[in-house]
């Protein structure tokens, strides 16, 4: 059973997210019609409440509450100014009164969301908290995989780059994992979380060994601005080491894809006509991204609620 | 005259090794007398059947907020949060504002403790001025003042130079210097501990190599000066080793640890509370187990609260924005007799790391049931239940992961020089 707030991969059955899945493949449907609008939300109001920029997910978010018919208000504090007038649990009562339908939300420390969900009477959904979480990414993810592959038990998922600082290799590992892949990490050393093999998955610093064999290769993107030179040397260094271009992509298995969450650094972590071109898939992506977040906005905002009943007070 | 007799308890004097069924008479400030039988002639009896006689608790780590952060604590609240712990007399952090780095601010505290609070307050005062880790303060006038040991506390000296004429120079003066153990280019940002905890809260992770590699810098200091080297809160499996091995090559260091470092590991920040974020973090169990285990055998001479307050709006925030530390005050004795109940520790040997202990690492009367002692006394209920509501508490903040839940074992009443301060059933009484 889908809980009152998606927070997270971690938390979710696997039933939950084949529940979402399959909603997604009817929204999908939604967004290839001429007329991309149906009436499911009508006079529900959605709240995009971003305290990390973003444009990708934002504007995802904004188009999937549309399609459904729900009224979409953006708010995005940013942190410097909330730090000095009010503290993001003063932000969440002040909304919570506004009555909201479901608020989105993202942050860059992670437990944000969960601690807003925490007083808040509506929905919650996590849209990437710090290095914690970005469920709809993963969720995204898993619908790309199976679109493409026709299933997701028994692949193998390689994930590439800066692991330790990604909400995006998080939600994915467990995702794939519930669904029944096998994953392996692949980074330099210092971008590889500590016991991250207590997750269930395998741990690599080569990443010939990482990509034999595999199904599906995600990379990352890399901060490089942020984290070259201390946990890497040079982006030259790690472009020639972690990068994927096509020949390091013979390691994987023949028929493998290529994800990417976006934005790609281009020459970094993929090569540019592997950004572009099959067997990337990355634009897929992003067109799923809306099927997934209608079907989250469905399943989570659509249920309508007794006020309080749902949580006790706090 | 104001005499107290003590009926019937369960002496535990670790100074003398008594832990015998006992009356106690307290008189004119001090322990006048104690044995089976005591004749009341005219003093106050007071029936301690069925409860503990011991030395009052002596904290060596707590943060009193005053001056500067009245908002948080003040002298006067944690006097009465201290005395309602069972805690006698507590040696207060030097991270005050301003800072306690001057005789004149020593005098400050001193004259308000004695003004406002239950417990004996035993002022430490900083290493360096400003605690910038920069310029030693001036020891020497600081111990005339009343300063009980010196420390920067959470401001780690990061300056190993620095660091070894503190340690050098506090020869002068015959006093510990306490140091918190955290190399802060190896802590960064981190916020919990590194590990598995980190890795699924996408938390920054504070490692314990950041603890140990500082224990092992000022061990060797430590052996290099000869100073009285002691380490705050240790919370590493390797740094009880290293201090373990310190001690059995003849290096003058003593240690202290934490209730909290005790009872929690890491897996406590799971559902990100913020009170759960302390410095050093909690971390594994191993290394919880490991801290037991140097507590038991010696090598951690005392428990220590660390009490630190901050106000909600201060722990309302991000993981990584909230403030480190917890208060501990009131729950740190229900909490260490876990020890006992789980046998790894006699009364007596309990009554040692919070009382004796710690009086003797500062040097200071007390922790001793000793006829002519100073007649700070607790009479603890070991299997009282409560349930503990910091908002019912005595501290002015409420940042306790232990809110809300059922405890056993209390302090019933507290003397501090003879002299009725805190009862169960009508709360702190003086002054």
């Amino acid at each position: 059973m889908i809980g009152s707030d998606l927070l997270g991969i971690e938390n979710l059955e696997r039933s939950d997210i084949e529940r979402i899945l399959h909603t997604a493949v009817h929204m999908r449907e939604v967004g290839e019609r001429e007329v991309k609008k149906v009436p499911t939300l009508r006079g529900r109001t959605i709240v995009n409440l971003f305290f990390e920029s973003s444009t990708r997910t934002r504007a995802s978010f904004e188009i999937a509450g549309k399609r459904l018919s729900a009224d979409v208000v953006n708010f995005s504090p940013s942190t410097s100014s909330m730090r000095k007038a009010e503290s993001i649990l003063d932000t969440a009562r002040t909304l919570d009164a506004m009555d909201p339908d479901a608020v989105i939300v993202r942050h860059e420390v992670s437990g944000v969301p969960k601690c807003i969900a925490d007083v808040l009477d509506a929905p919650v959904i996590n849209a990437g908290d710090g290095a914690h979480e970005h469920p709809t990414q993963a969720l995204l993810d898993l619908f790309t995989v199976q679109q493409e592959k026709g299933r997701i038990d028994g692949l193998t998922v390689t994930i590439v780059g800066d692991i330790l600082h990604s909400r995006v290799a998080r939600s994915n590992i467990y995702g794939f994992l519930k669904m029944g892949a096998e994953v392996r990490v692949a980074a330099p050393p210092p971008m590889i979380p500590p016991a991250i093999e207590e997750l269930g998955v395998k741990s690599y610093t080569s990443l010939r060994e990482a990509l034999d064999g595999a199904d599906v290769v995600m990379a990352l993107r890399i901060q490089s601005e942020r984290l070259a030179g201390s946990y890497f040397p040079s982006v030259r260094e790690y472009a020639a080491t972690f990068g994927l271009d096509r020949s390091k992509l013979h390691y994987a298995k023949e028929d493998a894809i290529v994800m990417h969450p976006g934005p790609v650094n281009r020459g970094v972590e993929l090569a540019h006509d592997l950004a572009d071109h099959r067997p990337s898939v990355i634009l897929d992506q992003v067109r799923n991204g809306v099927a997934i977040r209608m079907a989250v906005l469905y399943l989570y905002a659509g249920r309508k609620r007794e006020r309080g009943q749902s949580r006790s007070a706090s | 005259m104001n005499r107290i007799l003590l009926r019937g308890g369960r002496l535990l004097d670790p100074a003398s090794g008594r832990d015998e069924r006992s009356d106690v008479l307290l008189e004119d400030g001090v322990v006048k007398a104690s044995g089976a039988g005591l004749a009341a002639s005219g003093a106050q009896v007071i029936d301690a059947a069925g409860c503990w006689i011991a030395p009052g608790f002596v904290d060596l780590h707590c943060h009193l907020r005053e001056p500067g952060q009245e908002y948080k604590e003040d002298i006067a609240s944690g006097g009465r949060a201290a005395v309602a712990g069972g805690f006698t007399s507590v040696a207060c952090m030097a991270n005050t504002h301003p800072v306690n780095d001057d005789p004149a601010m020593t005098d400050y505290i001193l004259d308000r403790a004695r003004q406002d609070s239950p417990a004996r307050v035993l002022p430490i005062a900083a290493a360096t001025r400003g605690l910038e880790g920069k310029v030693m303060t001036e020891m020497v006038t600081l111990v005339a003042a009343g300063a009980v040991a010196f420390s920067d506390d959470g401001k780690t000296i990061m300056d190993s130079g620095v660091m070894r004429r503190v340690l050098q120079y506090s020869r002068l003066v015959d006093v510990p210097v306490i140091v918190h153990c955290e190399d802060r280019t190896l802590v960064a940002d981190g916020v919990v501990n590194e590990g598995p905890v980190s890795t699924r809260l996408g938390l920054p992770g504070n490692p314990a190599v950041a603890e140990e590699v500082h224990i092992a810098r000022d061990l060797l200091l430590a052996e290099a000066t000869g100073a009285r080297l002691h380490v705050a809160h240790v919370s590493t499996a390797g740094g009880v080793a290293m201090i373990r091995r310190a001690r059995e090559r003849g290096i003058c260091v003593t240690a202290e640890v934490t209730p909290h470092h005790l009872m929690l590991t890491d897996a406590a920040a799971l559902g990100f509370d913020t009170n759960t974020k302390v410095a050093p973090p909690l971390r594994s169990d191993a290394d919880r187990k490991a801290c037991r285990e140097g507590l038991v055998d010696g090598t951690l001479d005392a428990i220590a609260t660390d009490h630190a307050p901050h106000a909600v709006h201060e722990k309302d925030l991000e993981f990584t924005q909230a403030p480190p530390g917890m208060i501990g005050f009131e729950t740190a004795l229900a909490l260490v007799l876990d020890l006992v109940r789980q046998g790894e520790l006699t009364p007596l040997e309990l009554v040692r790391r919070l009382s004796t202990n710690p009086a003797r690492i500062l040097h200071r009367p007390g922790g001793s049931l000793a006829p002519g002692a100073p007649a700070d006394v607790v009479v603890v209920d070991p299997e009282r239940r409560w349930t503990y509501d910091p908002a019912k508490g005595y501290s002015k903040s409420r940042n306790s992961p232990w809110a809300g839940q059922t405890l056993t074992g209390r302090a019933r009443l507290t003397f501090v020089a003879g002299r009725l301060v805190y009862d169960v059933e009508r709360g702190v009484v003086a002054p």
